[in-house]
């Protein structure tokens, strides 16, 4: 499988299932990759899979997808690969990868779970941009017949959080989009802040669409509590100390066009829709100065959340790195 | 019997006073008579103070005073009968009298025999004792019940005894120990600031070794000279001080040869202990420290008893070796490689004091051609930062010297903060030179990353939350300063109201530090405990 099926089949995945994680597409296929391999050994084994998802991040450089393939890397070889037969020892490393996309498919709605008792009936939410996971727990807090009003950050400049308020309206929920600049004027209404995240670093603390930042700060400054609700694949291996430290790769990126052939056109860049490869790297090696480009993702350091919730279950952000030690140790 | 006892003793104890005075070590018979006959004297005693007690009533268990006089003797026999291998003849002593004749018929039986004997008999005691007495550490506990110990299992925890200055009683088992151990004791020197007198404060100008005879065969030379280096100020600095205690035991083990008749995994592990004393003595002992002697003492015992002595050497050195290597030296390897990652082009970095990982780092960060410069903040009366200057000029590191008392005037420059760690507690906290913690929480009010770089054998299972309880203070004669010929604390101690307080250590709150770098990755403040637990399970 070369450069161009992989991306191929990636693109596949996210177009079948836009509800779907792009971790959870760069998993699939990275496990078709791995079934359609033909190398003979398993060092090789390993090297062309860290290549495979070399090649994905390239497409779409997400903070999701990076961690999601190197927990999947780990993941499939963290059992014993002691038999003799290449073949044999290929065949645990998919039945693992199959049992890896199986649990984390489910993650969502574990986090759901666990996150819409703290949604009191009456309650005011804040929450930021579109992010599929909130959506879910918003959902199931919906189905539990909790009644809760909901405010929603345009975050420019793709207007996600339209995206985010169609679908809520479609819930029946009552919802109000604010301005980025009106978090500070709405906080006082609001009981409770629940945003989603792109990528959950060693400190505790996440990476998420610009304007998390901020908003956890003012929601530091009102003493309301700060949830961040994320999948445990998104949990990765960065320690950044201020937001210079986090990588450029993961900050740069535009908003897509119709160039590129996608159904629709409000797909979310925090979730990381696919996007076409001619934006992604072009972006970083074309532009010389990246001062002029606008970074698209903040980090939030670990002291302004109040609890991850998770499939690994309810965290404190200091909890992240046992767990993380865990996973990747 | 007694009598027997007694006058054996006589004409030995002449034969032991010579040794003494001549330095020599003791024999362990010289050793054993010693013992038993304090032990009969004891007893001795003993038996008229039972008389006397029974008649004014026995009093409750717990109440120090009194401390009912089998007590004492069953503390002092405990004490002793952990010590060495040797014990088992004073213990067997005076719990049966029966068997008094037993040195007589040492010469009859074997020693083996009557070594497991003796052995057996001692831990059928042992497991009684448990029952009847409290926490053996603590006579004197302030007059503190002790706890009903048939119920609760040995959970007390000792205090240690350089944290208990304070207490004569600990003062007093730390000289009976000293004494057995044939060390000299140091005394405390000037007037202690009162927050601070439950700890030791030595004079650099009374020097242990002073005390000492020569020749002495007690303390190997090594010892002796490394202990000098350390109560000196010559050998300084977490690192340094382990690397050549590891390297004084290397030349211990080498010269060391196993007596007949003796075990090399009991022997040595014993023959280390007056050493460790006496550099405790000399300079209290660091964490990184004692984490090394742990790991020595638990090779040590795990050689195995058939091993032959050349064998057992070369391996006991292979492991020191393999300790220093791969805990010191490749550690700080793997740090300078996390570290580089977080120092970026145009940087300013603010170190404080020298430590030797730090120095390290930065060192190899100019070599990987990043652009940085280097804020070198010092403080009296060690003026350490002076040494991290001289090595990272040598270099040709940009650098800017100033004082702590300049630090919030320098601190909007700074773009990051590098402090090194002389040991991090399980709790989070970190322990290094008096005045990090200043810089820290001054860095932390700027909004500035502090970043603790620590290798694992520093991590100690200790629990801190402030600079008080254990720390320690150095000679307070260094902080008298002579200007224009002119030495206006001279008379220090003649000022009934004056202290001089010199702190080596103090402790930085987790909060203000935002980044550990361990040679295990880079891990937050609060997962010290996690590293711990994954060490633990390792071993």
């Amino acid at each position: 499988m070369n450069e161009e099926e992989l991306v191929e089949y990636f693109r596949a995945q996210v177009g079948k299932d836009p509800d779907m994680a792009s971790a959870v597409a760069a998993i699939r296929t990275l496990l078709e990759f791995l079934k359609r391999d033909k190398g003979e050994t398993i060092l090789g084994l390993r090297e062309s899979l860290t290549w495979a998802t070399a090649c994905l991040k390239g497409v779409d450089s997400s903070v999701a997808v990076s961690s999601g393939g190197e927990l999947f890397l780990r993941f499939i070889s963290l059992t014993s690969l002691e038999h003799q037969d290449l073949s044999r020892c290929k065949k645990v490393m998919e039945e693992r990868g199959e049992l890896f996309l199986e649990k984390i498919s489910m993650s969502r709605n574990k986090v759901a779970k666990l996150c819409h008792t703290f949604i009191k009936d009456g309650a005011k939410i804040l929450t930021h941009s579109y992010s599929r996971v909130v959506l879910r727990v918003l959902e199931k807090a919906a189905a539990e017949k909790k009644r809760f009003s909901v405010y929603v950050t345009e975050s420019q400049p793709d207007a996600a959080g339209r995206q985010m308020a169609e679908t809520l309206k479609k819930l029946n929920v009552p919802v109000t989009v604010v301005l980025d600049a009106a978090v500070g004027y709405v906080l006082e209404k609001v009981d409770l802040v629940i945003v989603g995240a792109e990528g959950v670093v060693e400190s505790g603390g996440i990476i998420n669409k610009i304007g998390t930042y901020q908003m956890a700060l003012c929601s530091k400054a009102h003493n309301k509590p700060f949830y961040v609700v994320a999948e445990s694949f998104k949990f990765v291996r960065l320690y950044p100390l201020n937001q210079q430290d986090v990588p450029d790769k993961f900050k740069v990126r535009r908003p897509f066009s119709l160039f590129d052939g996608f159904p629709s056109p409000h797909s979310d860049v925090l979730t990381g829709a696919c996007f076409p490869s001619q934006y992604k790297a072009d972006t970083l090696k074309s532009v010389k100065n990246l001062s002029e480009e606008h970074p698209i993702i903040d980090y939030t350091p670990p002291s302004l959340i109040t609890l991850l919730f998770t499939d690994l279950g309810v965290l404190t952000p200091s909890a992240v790195s046992d767990e993380l030690i865990k996973l990747y140790l | 019997m007694a009598d027997s006892g007694v006058t054996d003793g006589f004409e030995k104890t002449d034969g032991i006073e010579r040794a003494k005075s001549e330095g020599k070590e003791l024999t362990k018979e010289e050793k054993q008579r010693l013992r038993k006959e304090k032990k009969q004297q004891k007893k001795n005693k003993e038996k008229k103070d039972d008389r006397a007690s029974q008649e004014s009533g026995r009093e409750k268990q717990g109440v120090s005073s009194a401390a009912s006089a089998p007590q004492p003797s069953a503390q002092s026999a405990a004490q002793k009968a952990p010590s060495a291998v040797p014990a088992p003849v004073p213990v067997a002593a005076s719990e049966a009298p029966a068997p008094a004749p037993a040195p007589a018929d040492k010469p009859a039986k074997s020693k083996a025999e009557l070594k497991a004997e003796r052995r057996a008999r001692q831990d059928a005691e042992r497991a009684s004792k448990h029952g009847k007495k409290g926490d053996p550490g603590q006579p004197g506990a302030a007059g503190k019940p002790k706890a009903p110990t048939s119920e609760l299992q040995p959970v007390v925890k000792r205090l240690p005894e350089h944290i208990q200055v304070d207490n004569p009683d600990v003062l007093k088992k730390l000289a009976k120990k000293l004494e057995r151990q044939q060390i000299p004791l140091r005394l405390d020197y000037g007037y202690k600031v009162s927050l601070f007198s439950h700890l030791h404060q030595y004079s650099r100008k009374a020097p242990l070794t002073q005390q000492l005879s020569i020749p002495s065969t007690v303390i190997h030379p090594a010892i002796v000279r490394l202990g000098l280096q350390y109560s000196q100020g010559i050998v300084a600095g977490s690192n340094a001080r382990s690397v050549a205690l590891l390297h004084a035991f290397r030349q211990v083990i080498r010269d060391y040869t196993t007596p007949p008749n003796e075990e090399l995994s009991r022997d040595l592990v014993n023959r280390l202990k007056p050493y460790i004393s006496f550099l405790n003595q000399c300079r209290p002992l660091s964490a990184s420290m004692g984490n090394a002697i742990k790991y020595i003492k638990k090779e040590i015992s795990n050689i195995p008893s058939q091993c032959k002595e050349e064998e057992a050497k070369s391996k006991l050195l292979h492991c020191i070796e393999w300790y220093i290597k791969e805990k010191i030296i490749l550690a700080a390897k793997a740090i300078a490689e996390s570290s580089i990652e977080k120092i970026s082009d145009g940087d300013v970095i603010l170190i404080y004091g020298c430590s030797s990982l730090v120095n390290h780092i930065l060192c190899e960060a100019f070599e990987k051609s990043r652009k940085f410069r280097v804020i070198v903040v010092d403080s009296r009366p060690r003026l350490e930062g002076r040494e991290a200057l001289r090595r990272l000029v040598q270099r040709g590191i940009s650098c800017t010297y100033v004082l702590i008392s300049a630090v919030s005037y320098i601190l909007p420059e700074v773009s990051k903060v590098f402090l090194g760690a002389h040991a991090l507690l399980a709790n989070g906290y970190v322990m290094s030179r008096v005045g990090t913690s200043q810089i820290a929480l001054v860095a932390k009010a700027f909004n500035v990353p502090v970043l603790v770089c620590c290798e694992t054998y520093k991590f100690c299972e200790r629990v801190q939350t402030d600079s008080f309880v254990s720390n320690e203070l150095d000679d307070p004669d260094d902080l008298i300063v002579t200007r224009n010929g002119r030495t206006q604390l001279e008379n220090w101690q003649q000022e009934p109201s004056l202290g001089l307080l010199n702190l080596v250590y103090d402790v930085t709150p987790p909060d203000f530090v935002d980044l550990v770098i361990t040679e295990l990755g880079m891990i937050p403040c609060t997962s010290v405990p996690v590293v711990l637990r994954v060490k633990n399970v390792d071993q």
